[in-house]
């Protein structure tokens, strides 16, 4: 069941490994099926089109739920009597706790390898599968790039990325509307990705849910392309405002669309003032460098 | 069920979180805090409060729920300053923000039978 919440109870993380699975994962076979709540049988489903021979059950793969090394804030329950009979107990307790206390793990396992995380967010269609592609191919020989990619159905996104190069990990939500950190978790021991390498974390497309769940990243990138319109910073503030980079893509297509950059440069400033803006094009390469150069700027360095 | 509102994910959050602290607790009331900024809508997870509690021990289960403003920091001018929309902007026009107040979303108390 999906960490913070239980919506992807049907989610199934399946990884396009170019290498055998490791035996603390279950030995042969590739894919990580997420069981328990109400399943919606996306294992059968993705059986047919995705490499793999065996599936094994999540509790043999999940982390434990101890508190060692971390800590959560509802350890104090106070309770008092109430005249009815009843009592009222004080939990005081964020309701997304158990999932910003998986993401906090996440985070120290990267750092314990140097590896740096992006969440990568946006509507869908505005090209991030297209931008991993390309970063891909331009990086190869540059800098370990691997992609956990979310989805609600299917692996087309997942072949795309291995076939530019990249190791992957496709996640299927089901009918979850974002990826979670417990999804995350999984995705990462799946990849097991080297030290001083980047994992990219493809969101579900979608410019609401996923602002409200920390993965465990280093940096959240908001990718919009000009063919969404202008007004997506002020239509979609509490995606915006997370945003450490927002990459505006397909500007190979301003000639064509009605999109007046000086207005959305206004308004990106007001919903997220922190925010750096570049402009890209996924396409034809116009603007890429500087994405890669910020990437590269937020690499750990290796350790032993 | 397929509803594909963060709401719902959150609801589920909920009764897993009251289910775990109060395990076999028959809960009458949940009250929530929903901060102006968290990016929540109330009537939205009122509306999968009752779809989301079938069954478990909160089934029947009333929920309170308290929407406190948010508060800001503005870092040009100096004044705090209480938004009027998810856009937090300071009365002066300054954009340049610390939001200090109102992004939680919290489980403040249950009553249980």
């Amino acid at each position: 069941m999906c960490g913070s919440c239980g919506c992807g109870s049907g989610a199934v993380v399946t990884l396009l490994a170019d290498r055998p699975v490791p035996a603390w994962m279950g030995g042969p076979g590739h894919r990580l099926h997420r069981g328990a709540r109400g399943h919606h049988g996306h294992a059968e489903h993705l059986a047919g089109h995705v490499l793999t021979d065996a599936g094994y059950a999540l509790a043999d793969f999940e982390h434990d739920h101890g508190h060692e090394g971390h800590s959560h804030d509802h350890d104090h329950v106070y309770v008092m009597d109430v005249p009815d009979g009843g009592r009222t107990v004080e939990l005081q307790q964020k309701v997304l706790a158990k999932n910003d206390d998986l993401a906090e793990r996440n985070r120290e396992w990267l750092r314990e390898r140097g590896i740096l995380a992006i969440n990568l967010m946006s509507s869908p269609g505005s090209g991030k599968t297209t931008l991993l592609e390309r970063t891909t191919r331009d990086l190869v020989g540059k800098m370990t790039l691997s992609v956990i990619e979310g989805d609600q159905e299917t692996a087309l996104d997942a072949r795309r990325i291995q076939a530019a190069g990249s190791r992957v990990v496709q996640i299927n939500t089901g009918v979850g509307c974002h990826l979670d950190a417990d999804m995350v978790a999984q995705g990462l021991r799946g990849l097991d990705p080297p030290s001083g390498s980047i994992v990219v974390i493809e969101n579900v497309g979608n410019l609401v849910c996923p602002a409200l769940f920390d993965l465990g990243e280093e940096a959240r990138v908001v990718l919009a392309s000009v063919t969404e319109g202008a007004d997506k910073p002020l239509k979609y503030p509490h995606m915006f405002r997370q945003a450490d980079l927002v990459l505006l893509n397909k500007t190979d297509l301003l000639p064509y669309v009605d999109f007046d950059i000086k207005q959305y440069m206004t308004d990106l400033r007001m919903a997220a003032p922190e925010a750096l803006l570049l402009q890209i094009s996924a396409t034809t390469g116009d603007g890429i460098q500087a994405w890669y150069d910020w990437l590269r700027r937020r690499i750990p360095p290796p350790r032993d | 069920m397929s509803l594909l509102v963060h709401e719902l994910a959150i609801t589920e959050g909920l009764v897993d979180a009251v289910s775990e602290r109060l395990p076999g607790a028959k809960v009458t009331c949940v009250r929530l805090e929903i901060g102006a900024l968290s990016g929540v809508v109330a009537d939205s997870l009122r509306f999968c409060f009752d779809l989301v509690t079938e069954g478990t021990n909160l089934e029947g289960a009333a929920l309170e729920i308290i929407q406190p403003p948010a508060m800001c920091h503005c870092r040009v001018c100096g004044q705090d300053f209480e938004p009027d929309s998810p856009i937090a902007l300071c009365p002066c026009g300054s954009v340049e923000v610390t939001v200090l107040t109102g992004q939680d979303l919290k489980i403040t108390s249950v009553q249980v039978a």
